[in-house]
């Protein structure tokens, strides 16, 4: 049993808390209202601070997207998807292959696995670079909505499934399909200038799409669209009664999806510099899970769960691997596992069950709102 | 397309195909039939299925390199993978069993991830094969040949699959199982301790894999990372049969694997995890098609 001054003085403790909870809730506030321009000053700032770091800080914007873009289905629409990844594969090969094309015969470069260098002019290569990752989204888009005509229909864990099935299938066509590199893959054309310049323009590019993609999904969320996708999430069949195209949103809502990753996949190609089609471009089992348990991880239906899930995540993955080195895959299914099974709302759901005062929407508020 | 009119230039080839695919296809059927229990009793599709299948070979793998017959893998590696499926329950499983279905989906699919991974590690990325050192049959003079270990293979497939049935029906434990799946908390009323039902419905879910792996060993390839697809396809016989459709799951099965077979023929064999992953993509675009014709037929 405890004594009785060790009770007083716990009591006392728990009351002088308790008192300094509205105060650290007020600093909290200010904190949130001032975090989204300091996070872009520290985005801004970040290449040239931690010189050594550049290719994981340009990974931590792509994971972002990852995680921002399968919480609009997955969070904001509940439609657990696993193949969000296909669309991410599309943009990779597209980009790329598109880049080559226009100045080159794909099929003798990609037969040749490698052997065969390709040397654009720098002209080339940005004319070649932009083309292909605005021709990216558009193929990305073209086959989301096909599928999501004939997907979308799925409920519950059969459009779970047949999504993951997806993506596992869309990196094996990509193995087999010799114009595209096959199962030897594809080589990236390399950057005309120096590594240190490529570098920086690609940070900067997925900067650039992150911040548009929160942007734009911030936007989304406040019209009526994100009410409809809302509703669709809480009961599809109510919503559908009420008159709303169901199904209109719905691949309105994987079209999205589709355009970001199909960017995101552009830039990723040319950041490694080699494409694989499992481990690469489909890598369902790594980045299709990671994107689904980042926005778990943050909070899956808010608007910065993603965000601080992929940030954490990605830390998280870089330290398995200077630590870890050869449990570092073991490390990610623990934590795959943990996550799911003992934190399944996440930070962000976990703050908004305990303090749901700070998700109060205020327009003097815009880092706190939802 | 070249494949395909030698198949009907040359019969006895796809005779050929329909005899390896129906006996490769009796696998199938007992990895699907773990999935459908597991589905059927705790409401969780186990995503790590296939891993289960893969560790069941490792283990009938060692047994043989052990110095022991190749089949006494089977039985070892049921053992092996009933304490693996009882150890899964009390560790993950039965965290998630009454939990959303999304999360025990995701939460499979990280043990399938984690089990990959694992067996990695302790056994090497390396795609291994068991020999069980039994002959070849040549029918038609010479121009079919069946290895002698698949019929083995669907005759052990068979045993498994009556025993289970008979302990099903037979057993008090069976009994309980039916009775957890049918209504759970009634069971719970009348006594069945569920908990312990769910943890023998999973063990016994792993030992059919670890069965099924051990003979995969014996006639196909085992490999760490190959687990995912036996999932995808005990997953599309499932849905294909019909929930607690034993006769359908095994006809499901066996077409299974003869369409694989003649796939793999026609387009080529790079073709044909695309095939498996692809058919369950429209199988399950047809099933929804098909509830939405009834639906409208309704109204």
């Amino acid at each position: 049993m405890m004594p009785a001054w060790a009770k007083r003085w716990r009591l006392r403790a728990l009351e002088t808390v308790a008192r300094c909870v509205p105060f650290a809730l007020l600093v909290l506030r200010i904190i949130l209202r001032w975090l989204p321009p300091a996070l872009l000053a520290l985005g801004i700032a970040a290449p040239f601070l931690l010189p050594s770091f550049q290719v994981q800080l340009t990974f931590l914007w792509i994971m972002i997207v990852f995680a921002l873009c399968w919480d609009i289905l997955g969070g904001q629409m509940g439609y657990n998807s696993f193949g969000n990844i296909a669309f991410f594969g599309i943009g990779v090969y597209t980009a790329t292959i598109v880049q080559i094309g226009l100045f080159q015969d794909v099929a003798a470069y990609t037969a040749a696995a490698g052997m065969q260098t390709i040397s654009l002019t720098p002209d080339q290569y940005f004319e070649g670079l932009f083309i292909g990752l605005a021709a990216a989204p558009v193929l990305a888009v073209i086959v989301a909505v096909v599928l999501g005509l004939a997907l979308l229909d799925l409920r519950g864990h059969y459009f779970a499934i047949a999504t993951l099935g997806l993506g596992i299938a869309a990196g094996e066509l990509a193995a087999a399909w010799t114009f595209v590199g096959g199962s030897s893959g594809v080589q990236v054309p390399v950057y005309p200038g120096s590594l240190q310049s490529g570098r920086l323009l690609f940070y900067f590019l997925s900067a650039a799409l992150c911040i548009t993609t929160f942007i734009t999904l911030r936007w989304l969320y406040t019209t009526r669209f994100g009410l409809a996708i809302n509703a669709i999430r809480d009961d599809e069949d109510k919503a559908e009664a009420l008159g709303l195209h169901t199904t209109r949103y719905k691949i309105i809502a994987w079209c999205i999806g589709a355009v970001f990753l199909g960017l995101a996949g552009g830039l990723v190609g040319h950041i490694i510099g080699f494409i694989d089609p499992r481990e690469v471009a489909f890598a369902g089992a790594s980045f299709g899970v990671w994107m689904i348990l980042m926005a778990i991880l943050g909070g899956k239906g808010t608007l910065w769960g993603p965000v601080i899930g992929a940030v954490i995540f990605h830390v998280m993955r870089e330290l398995f691997w200077t630590y870890l080195f050869g449990w570092q895959n073991v490390a990610m299914g623990v934590l795959i596992v943990v996550v799911v099974v003992f934190f399944p709302f996440g930070i962000l759901g976990w703050l908004r069950r305990r303090y749901p005062q700070l998700f109060v929407r205020d327009a003097a508020q815009p880092g706190a709102a939802e | 397309m070249d494949n395909l009119l030698l198949l009907f230039q040359a019969p006895p080839l796809a005779l050929q195909l329909l005899i390896d695919g129906v006996l490769i296809g009796a696998v199938f059927a007992l990895a699907a039939y773990g999935l459908a229990l597991v589905w059927g009793v705790m409401n969780i599709i186990n995503v790590c299925q296939g891993e289960y299948v893969m560790l069941g070979g490792y283990v009938a793998l060692y047994v043989a390199h052990a110095g022991f017959s190749p089949f006494l893998g089977i039985p070892a590696a049921m053992i092996a993978l009933f304490v693996v499926g009882w150890l899964g329950y009390r560790l993950v499983i039965f965290r998630i069993v009454e939990r959303d279905l999304f999360i025990s989906l995701l939460a499979t699919f990280g043990l399938s991830i984690l089990l990959g991974q694992f067996m990695n590690l302790g056994f090497g990325a390396n795609i291994e094969t068991l020999d069980a050192h039994l002959g070849t049959w040549f029918l038609l003079g010479g121009m079919v040949t069946v290895a002698q270990i698949k019929v083995v293979a669907l005759a052990v497939t068979l045993v498994i699959a009556g025993l289970l049935i008979a302990f099903m029906r037979r057993s008090r434990l069976g009994q309980a199982i039916r009775a957890t799946a049918q209504n759970a908390r009634a069971a719970r009323i009348l006594g069945v301790d569920t908990d312990r039902v769910y943890a023998m419905t999973y063990a016994l879910n792993a030992a059919v894999c670890g069965a099924a792996g051990a003979l995969v060993a014996m006639i196909w390839v085992i490999s760490p990372f190959g687990g995912l697809i036996y999932t995808v396809r005990a997953f599309m016989i499932v849905v294909l049969a019909g929930l607690g459709n034993l006769a359908g799951v095994i006809v499901a099965a066996l077409g299974l694997g003869a369409a694989e077979q003649f796939v793999g023929f026609i387009l080529g064999a790079q073709f044909q995890i695309a095939f498996v992953f692809l058919a369950l993509v429209a199988i399950l675009i047809l099933r929804s098609w098909r509830l939405r014709w009834q639906r409208r037929y309704l109204t």
